[in-house]
């Protein structure tokens, strides 16, 4: 499904390069996860997989279901099927959160040249996948994240995964400023996700994620590399022993 | 020597071409005006006042040219039931007009009821205006006055079932108009008054608004989709104890636009809600300059001014509070905006606030900001294109304008234009 090869990175300003060949596949029906140290690189690939500026893609590619992705705007991206759950979610005062959740999923629905869902439709839909979330009707109604707790954030950015039905998904650390219910919601919004057609890659620092969302692979990412690639146990040893061992090993 | 006598001579030119009316009970006002006008000179290029916004096109004594916009779309506040009384380069179109009676108000126009010796408009007509005249001098306010051919005396004694609604059609394309409103809300009375249509080739127009205890007043108004129409307007409000006045003003294109407002709070607990949003492309240059006097303990005043700025557009906004000795427990707000959608675009701001009371609070900011790129990124990974991304950051950044109007019908179709306004220019 997500397929990165060989990917090289720069930072456009400073020429910094970030990324230094990273390879990965996410397969359909897969959950693969990302640990890695701090500034390792592991935001950087998600928002170069999702278009942001300010990257400059020195060598590599990377494509969803064989569709080169790097030269796509990044709504075009959205409407190939890619969503991130950002790890810090934005603010937008003025807009509301029911509007955006709309404009976005039609928005969406209009590129890949399906009909536009009404509004009773829609409401239904946002009502029954927020209470899953126990997201209320308030926070609905106001500003795109404005105001809400770095909890509320991170669910929200779960409800509009859960909405927009994305291919590919990427957390990026979700799990970050969760209180252990909340991170069990969002575990169980990502797990009804989870299906044949569908690949995640979630990246987080710690197991306790990966307890509720079981992945089929970890790797790890260290200076803009993965250096290690293994199954659920590699969390594990993670946890228990920190990078330390894993990046002696790889070096 | 030349450059002082040149001020004389513009006002004299101006004058040249402009005949007072006379007779009628406005007669005395119209030849004070007159003197005042004669007294101060119209504005020059060098007045404080007009340090940002060129005055000469207002001020020339022929109306540059400016095509009409034919409008396809529905008529704003056509969404309202409301008394219509339109107004065609400045001319009262009796046929298109509704009947101007109805209950709770007596609607009459300037031009038939000028013959009558006595009326009650007599005590405002160019009194709050010379008011206005202190400490900043408005000559194009005295102008109006003077020279106004007509324009409606409304009394509201009641609370009258609709809106009024002026509708200011320009047809001809060099067409001069001025006309001057005076609305007198009488204690306890409530009325939303509605303007829409930029009226003429140039526009100069003034309202006197006396509210009095208790009384309301809810001003809607849009200065039409012309692209070259010049206008000049004031608004010369006087409040008293308890009353209410809100006024929001959108405006979309138009070369030059000044809009004046000047309210007085001279009773106690009395509230002004002054608030507008501009959006402009190009050759459009539009100022809003309100001066809001507190004369009264616990009076409540806002400013909120949003503007919309791209390739070379300018904004101008001058905005003054004045709290007066005694106006203690003041509570004065003031912001002004621009959103620069380019480099091109410019911003001028002056904020002021004097504060001769020790018990107030007011606060007053100015900014001048791009779109934020993070928040563009976020929309459009959620699959919004960046046309409509930009859009909908660009109706959150005038939301906080347009809220100032409370009637959710008027503000849904300021929206609507908006929208539309944004979504010619993707
Ligand atoms: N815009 C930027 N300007 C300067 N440096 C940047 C920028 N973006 C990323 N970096 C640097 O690139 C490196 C990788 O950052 P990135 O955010 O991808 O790390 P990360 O693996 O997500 O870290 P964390 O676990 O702390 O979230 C860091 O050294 C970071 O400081
Ligand atoms: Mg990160």
């Amino acid at each position: 499904m997500l397929e990165i090869k060989n990917l090289h990175v720069e930072l456009e300003e400073e020429g910094k390069q970030i990324l230094k060949g990273v390879d990965l596949t996410v397969e359909a029906g897969k959950v693969h996860a990302i640990m890695g140290p701090n500034g390792s690189g592991k935001s950087t690939l998600s928002y170069v997989l999702s278009g942001r500026d300010g990257y400059e893609v020195t060598d590599g590619k990377a494509t969803l279901d064989g569709e080169g992705l790097l030269d796509m705007e990044p709504e075009e991206r959205a409407a190939a099927g890619l969503f991130l759950a950002f790890q810090y979610p934005v603010e937008i005062p003025g807009v509301g959160n029911m509007t955006f959740l709309r404009t976005a999923l039609n928005a969406q629905r209009k590129a890949r040249g399906e009909e536009e869902m009404s509004a009773a439709d829609f409401l239904k839909m946002v009502r029954a996948k927020a209470k899953d979330l126990k997201i209320d009707a308030d926070m609905l109604k106001r500003p795109v994240n404005v105001g809400f707790s770095g909890g509320e954030k991170k669910r929200n950015e779960i409800l509009q995964m859960a909405m927009l039905e994305p291919k590919m998904c990427i957390l990026d650390e979700t799990d970050s400023g969760l209180d252990v219910d909340a991170m069990k919601l969002v575990a169980q919004g990502v797990n009804a996700l989870r299906d044949e057609g569908r690949g995640f890659l979630v990246i987080t620092h710690y197991q306790r994620l990966l307890d509720h969302i079981k992945p089929d692979v970890v790797h790890i990412m260290a200076n803009g590399r993965i250096v290690k690639t293994g199954g659920p146990e590699l969390a594990l040893e993670v946890e228990n022993n920190g990078y330390a061992d894993i990046l002696a090993e790889v070096a | 020597m030349a450059v002082a006598q040149a001020k004389p001579d513009a006002t004299e030119d101006r004058l040249a071409v402009l005949t007072l009316p006379e007779g009628g009970w406005s007669e005395s006002a119209r030849a004070d005006a007159l003197a005042r006008v004669r007294a101060m000179g119209l504005p020059k290029r060098r007045d404080e006042y007009w340090k940002y916004t060129r005055p000469d096109t207002l001020v020339q004594p022929i109306a540059p040219v400016a095509a009409s916009f034919v409008n396809d779309e529905v008529l704003m506040f056509d969404v309202v039931d409301r008394l219509k009384v339109v107004f065609v380069d400045g001319v009262f179109d009796p046929v298109a007009s509704d009947d101007l009676s109805m209950e709770g108000v007596t609607i009459e126009r300037l031009a038939e009821f000028g013959g009558a010796d006595i009326h009650w408009a007599r005590d405002i007509y160019g009194a709050l205006e010379t008011r206005g005249q202190d400490p900043v001098l408005r000559p194009l306010a005295a102008l109006n006055t003077a020279f106004a051919t007509d324009g409606l005396l409304i009394n509201v004694h009641g609370t009258p079932s609709r809106p009024i609604c002026l509708v200011y059609h320009h047809g001809d394309e060099s067409s001069d108009a001025i006309l001057h409103h005076v609305v007198k809300v009488d204690s306890g009375a409530e009325v939303t008054l509605l303007e829409t249509g930029p009226a003429a080739a140039r526009f100069n127009k003034c309202m006197e608004l006396e509210i009095a205890d208790g009384g309301t007043l809810h001003h809607v108004r849009t200065q039409g989709r012309d692209h070259e129409r010049r206008a000049a307007t004031h608004i010369f409000a006087r409040l008293g104890t308890e009353s209410v006045f809100k006024t929001f003003t959108l405006t979309v294109n138009g070369v030059l636009t000044r809009n004046e407002v000047v309210v007085e709070l001279t009773g106690d607990d009395a509230v002004a809600h002054v608030a507008g949003a501009c959006v402009g492309d190009g050759d459009f240059h539009h100022d809003d300059t309100v001066f809001i006097t507190h004369d009264a303990v616990n009076c409540e005043s806002r400013q909120v001014f949003k503007k919309v700025l791209r390739n070379g557009a300018t904004g101008v906004f001058q905005g003054k509070i004045l709290v007066k000795d005694g106006a203690q427990k003041t509570d004065g707000y003031q912001i002004s905006q621009s959103l620069l959608l380019d480099d091109d675009s410019q911003f001028l701001a002056k904020p002021e606030l004097e504060i001769y009371a020790d018990d107030v609070a007011c606060s007053h900011g100015s900014t001048s900001g791009a779109i934020d790129e993070e928040a563009l990124f976020y929309l459009r990974s959620r699959g919004v294109p960046a046309g409509e991304a930009t859009d909908l950051l660009t109706l959150a950044f005038l939301a906080e304008a347009v809220e100032e109007i409370e009637n959710e019908a008027l503000a849904a179709d300021i929206v609507d234009r908006l929208s539309g306004w944004l979504n010619r220019r993707r």
